[in-house]
């Protein structure tokens, strides 16, 4: 078993018409051993943009200080909310600067301009290769089963509701498939003006 | 070390010894080659459909883009083996469950039931054991009561039998959204017990292929489709992304 | 001096700080994980009046396709594409770094850049780093001394060949362009080939898929970057919707909050370069 499954996770992050959902399991685990479950894996940054850290748990906290210390000394530096795509790209730097001694993570990250309604999305390997796809990012050890649901599920422009179901479904679905992630999820839905937070009943074993 | 000395010349400390790696290196001949393929069976009241690639690949090239992996078995019998794995293993498989269905059929004047079927695969993929077929199968079949069964295997014969089911290369894919949509799980108002009629389990088949298709690189060119009803076996096929 | 309110820029290069960790947990049995690689099939090739290189746009790690629609050819300088194959943050991070160089060259000399220049920067990067930087790249151009397309090993070796391919899908390729490639083709003729070369190794290639980008490099800085130049596979369609009715999934809490939406400008400021 890889490096990268010894916590399991799984984070989905979907565009949706002037919307945008991430979502992220609740375990965390070592193997197959389920410690807690109440362990997201999805972060926000400031309420329009979110990174998901799937991966080793102790990089997934350490990388995650190291950004949070990042973007606040850019926005003090800078006086303005951080962009997604500067975002990405400091993040991707950050991981390609350890190219031979990575942290195992495979980040995505997801962004609403709430000016021009623009959607940021993309994920990284973990040494920082960038894709930005124009439908959904997925990552974690269900990957593939999440891969598999969200090409089958997604449409274009889905309403918020629309998009709460079908990210739901395919997070819930893929993670029951895979016993390294699970136990529980929240879904987070970007719009805007507002941001909504869901728990949701999920299998527990 | 060879080492010369003369009287003249004193013989020195010997060069050291150096060696590529910490050991001497076993090569071994490996029997398997992995061909990979899917199959998804889904089973309604009345039917049972069963579903292949037809991509056979062999490392990062195709060997063939035509090759269905759907075998009928027994003489006008109404079961459908669908195979992935090992190409060879898959050839020698079918053509042993063949031979033992066409002797059935021989010494009882009837063709094998799915479930007698079932039970043979299993026993001779466990025979095999410690040297196994390294195949992933699905049988799809009626069973006694016209109703569409699927069996699905471990390549050393643990069998369970579902209603519905995916195997093979592109399984992770497929598997989440049957279990979803045949099996209506995690769904606050679906009912698990409902039976999905066949229009409907044609399409579903068709579309999580071209969503696996997308994602996994061994997986496309078409789909083989056979549909079993109690009136015969009927084929179809519809094609994929060819890359 | 580093204080907490300005901190010293940080150390450029590599960090080497995970790797005596990670290097404990490999021998504690965790296995290493996979990299992206892009399972390529890149083409350049010379005609009359410049290059033409072309890429596919699959990217994928292990069987799993990860990109289904990347970018190969990265620029390099206003004369100058890079195809890469290997590892994609490889090619990607080497190409932009490289790139950057090429730029403060350019600015320095006054001068168009030269392809030779470009490969030497390249080959003696990668060679400092044995081939453990995964960066297998075509480099087209054109330049004071005509046309170029240059092959750079991870290793660090180079060859100058009028027509090149690699990647996973260079078999195909190279049986295509060593049919058809002669001197002195036409703009439409190379073109062509390009695309059928490409064409030959994402459809016989497992690596390689999708689409085909082409680049067209002429004389002077005339480059025509042609992104999506042929949509060779589109996703199948759909025979039914996938939409599931509201309250699908059983929602145990909610939380639902506002956001005040500031507005900012930025002012550009132009850069102190005296």
């Amino acid at each position: 078993m890889s490096i990268l499954s010894y916590n399991g996770g799984a984070v989905i992050a979907m565009k949706g018409g002037n919307c945008l959902a991430v979502a992220t399991d609740l375990r965390y685990g070592v193997e197959l051993r389920t410690v807690t479950t109440d362990f997201p894996k999805m972060f926000e940054i400031h309420p329009h943009l979110w990174v998901g850290l799937p991966g080793l748990a102790s990089d997934t906290q350490t990388v995650l200080e190291k950004i949070r210390f990042r973007v606040k000394m850019y926005e003090l530096q800078e006086n303005r909310p951080i962009q997604p795509e500067t975002f990405a790209a400091m993040l991707s730097n950050m991981l390609y600067e350890r190219r031979f001694g990575p942290f195992f993570i495979e980040p995505i990250v997801a962004g609403l301009n709430p000016h021009t309604q623009s959607i940021y999305l993309c994920s990284m390997d973990l040494i920082g290769n960038v894709t930005t796809p124009e439908d959904f990012v997925v990552g974690g050890t269900a990957e593939e089963q999440l891969l598999g649901m969200c090409e089958t599920v997604w449409s274009p422009d889905m309403d918020p509701d629309q998009l709460f179901e079908s990210v739901s479904q395919a997070l819930v679905n893929a993670v029951d498939r895979d016993a390294s992630a699970g136990w529980g999820a929240e879904i987070t839905i970007i719009e805007p003006h507002q941001i909504t937070t869901r728990r949701i009943k999920t299998r527990m074993d | 070390m060879l080492g010369l000395s003369s009287p003249l010349m004193p013989a020195k400390p010997a060069l050291p010894d150096y060696s590529a790696g910490a050991g001497p290196v076993e090569h071994r001949f490996n029997p398997y080659s992995n061909n990979h393929g899917s199959v998804v069976a889904i089973g309604g009241s009345d039917y049972v459909v069963i579903a292949s690639d037809t991509r056979l690949p062999s490392g990062y090239s195709i060997m063939s883009r035509t090759q269905s992996k759907l075998f009928p078995l027994g003489e006008g019998g109404r079961s459908v083996l669908g195979s992935s794995g090992c190409w060879a293993d898959i050839l020698t498989l079918t053509r042993l469950l063949e031979t033992r269905a066409k002797m059935y059929w021989h010494e009882h004047a009837k063709p094998m039931s799915t479930g007698a079927l079932a039970q043979m695969l299993a026993t001779i993929l466990y025979s095999k054991r410690f040297f196994p077929y390294y195949t992933h199968n699905i049988l799809a079949g009626l069973d006694e009561n016209g109703e569409g069964v699927v069996y699905s295997y471990d390549p050393v014969g643990c069998v369970e039998k579902f209603k519905f089911g995916a195997a093979g290369t592109a399984c992770s894919l497929l598997q989440p959204m049957l279990d979803n949509q045949v099996g209506k799980m995690n769904l606050a108002h679906g009912n698990p017990e409902a039976q999905m009629d066949m229009e409907e389990a044609l399409n579903l088949i068709h579309d999580l292929f071209v969503s696996a298709t997308e994602r996994e690189i061994n997986t496309g060119d078409s789909i083989h489709f056979k549909i079993v009803t109690k009136n015969g076996i009927e084929e179809r096929t519809i094609g994929l992304r060819k890359d | 001096m580093a204080s907490t309110f300005m901190a010293d820029l940080p150390a450029s290069g590599f960090s080497f700080e995970n790797c005596k960790r990670n290097a404990f947990l490999f021998e504690k049995g965790a296995k290493p994980p996979t990299t992206v690689k892009t399972g390529t099939t890149i083409v350049g090739v010379v005609f009359k009046d410049g290059v033409v290189l072309g890429a596919d746009t699959r990217a994928t790690g292990g069987n799993m396709v990860s990109d289904k629609n990347c970018q190969k050819i990265h620029k390099m300088a206003p004369n100058m594409l890079c195809c890469g194959a290997g590892t994609a943050a490889d090619c990607d991070k080497t190409t932009t770094m490289m790139a950057s160089q090429l730029e403060l060259h350019r600015l320095n000399t006054g001068r168009q850049v030269r392809v030779c220049t470009a490969t030497r920067l390249l080959k003696q990067m990668l060679f400092r780093y044995q081939g453990y930087i995964g960066a297998y790249l075509v480099l087209g151009g054109v330049d004071s001394q005509g046309p170029h397309i240059s092959t750079i090993q991870a290793h660090g070796s180079t060859v100058n060949t009028p027509y090149s391919a690699m990647g996973s899908g260079m078999l195909g390729a190279m049986s295509v362009l060593e049919m058809r490639w002669r001197p002195d083709m036409e703009e439409e003729e190379a073109k062509k080939l390009v695309r059928d070369a490409i064409a030959a190794g994402i459809f016989n290639d497992l690596g390689s898929g999708s689409n085909v980008d082409l680049a067209v490099i002429k004389a002077n800085d005339q480059v025509e970057y042609l992104r999506g130049y042929e949509l060779a596979n589109k996703k199948g369609e759909r025979k039914q919707r996938y939409d599931y009715p509201k309250g699908s999934s059983v929602v145990l809490s909610e939380v639902k909050r506002p956001v005040i939406v500031e507005s900012t400008q930025v002012r550009q400021v132009a850069m102190d370069t005296s």
